[in-house]
């Protein structure tokens, strides 16, 4: 398979000190990791894709080690997210090579990692924007954390590339009070609830 | 009235390749914003002093996350830029009393010297929009190839009663540059121009 040929990464980081309510002693933080990449299958229908999610595999590592890090540790993360934008040459089908890599990456750093990595794909031109899904690391309910981050770069992805994202959180929405499963009721084993 | 941040953003952005080639190292820019409460939201108030001296907090502390993101010393900041977007119910006087009176000294003392004019852009705003913050070199404002800029927006901000102060850092200039002019090996730095 081909080589992994990165033109650029980015990263953000968000504190989020309060929304209009109560300020927070305990500010929830967000960060994505984007890596511009150029797609291998661009222009052309190839029907033998699979090889390249092992390409990725070592960047979605470096991804997901980097926000660990920029979030003060694997403790620290509660929720996380994953997305792909494919530039115009490319198909929707390149985007989705990007679950098992970048995934597996997160849960790889990540304890108690059980729940299914939300995620959101799209075919879009430079300059577009991604909103990646957020949800609880461990049970896919606790609605506390539902949540998402728009990320895009001015100048990516370009016809021939493809941006692979990764998102992590550090907790709930700043004034979550819409109910549902709490964080600290859940049974943590078949990653729902 | 202090400053009140609702929020505060930092964005890096790392180039490896452009237009094929290598860049090694890697080029790299760090923004920041802070969106905060604009005390003067919805009337016309003459004095101005509490957006200067909140200006002056700000300087400091995007400046600083700029240098902490980029994990470089202050003396390897090599240039830098500013710039507000301000909510629909402010005026755009209140960016300029947030950017120029008081911001420049507090970011200089975060990136070392910083003899070169701040470069600057300000506008009206809202949630989503784009701002886009000038880049300039920090010592010499000759330096032809560090004038660039960085793009940084939030979908949730500004709102309506709010301002949005961004802060960029940098610790090189543009990835290929061959447009001549003064280089960054070549200025002196001593009177912010050379």
């Amino acid at each position: 398979m081909p080589d992994v040929i990165l033109r650029k990464t980015a990263f953000s980081i968000e504190e989020i000190f309060h929304e209009g309510g109560p300020i927070s002693s305990n500010p929830p933080r967000r960060a994505a990791a984007i890596a511009i990449i150029e797609n291998p299958f661009a222009g052309r229908y190839e029907a033998d894709i699979q090889g390249f999610m092992e390409d990725l595999k070592p960047l979605g590592l470096k991804l997901a080690t980097r926000l660990v890090e920029m979030l003060g540790g694997a403790d620290q993360i509660e929720g996380y997210g994953k997305g792909s934008l494919v530039g115009e040459a490319g198909e929707l089908e390149h985007g989705a090579l990007w679950h098992a890599p970048g995934g597996y990456a997160m849960r790889e750093l990540l304890n108690d990692s059980s729940a299914i990595v939300p995620s959101s794909k799209k075919v879009s031109g430079v300059g577009s924007r991604l909103d990646v899904p957020i949800t609880h690391i461990n049970a896919s309910y606790v609605r506390s954390h539902f949540d998402s981050m728009e990320v895009g770069l001015n100048d990516a992805p370009k016809a021939n590339e493809m941006a692979l994202i990764l998102v992590m959180s550090t907790g709930a929405r700043v004034h979550n009070r819409a109910g549902g499963l709490a964080a600290q009721d859940i049974a943590g084993k078949d990653g729902l609830r | 009235m202090t400053l009140k941040i609702r929020k505060i953003a930092v964005n890096i952005e790392e180039t490896h390749r452009e237009i094929g080639r290598e860049i090694s190292p890697a080029t790299r820019k760090a923004v920041a914003v802070a969106v905060i409460e604009n005390p003067f939201a919805g009337r016309y108030e003459e004095d101005l002093t509490v957006l200067m001296d909140i200006g002056a907090e700000l300087g400091t502390l995007l400046g600083r996350k700029c240098v902490e993101a980029l994990g470089i010393t202050p003396a390897q900041a090599q240039s830098y830029g500013k710039s507000a977007m301000v909510g629909e119910n402010g005026e755009l006087e209140h960016a300029a009393a947030i950017l120029h009176p008081k911001l420049g000294a507090p970011l200089r003392a975060e990136v070392e010297k910083g003899a070169a004019l701040v470069a600057s852009s300000k506008k009206m705003g809202s949630p989503g929009q784009v701002l886009d913050v000038p880049l300039g070199h920090k010592d010499a404002a000759y330096v032809r190839s560090h004038f660039d800029g960085i793009e940084v927006r939030l979908n949730d901000a500004p709102r309506a009663n709010e301002i949005m102060v961004a802060v960029a850092v940098t610790d090189s200039g543009r990835p290929l540059p061959r447009v001549g002019g003064l280089t960054h090996g070549d200025a002196v730095g001593n009177d912010g121009l050379k």
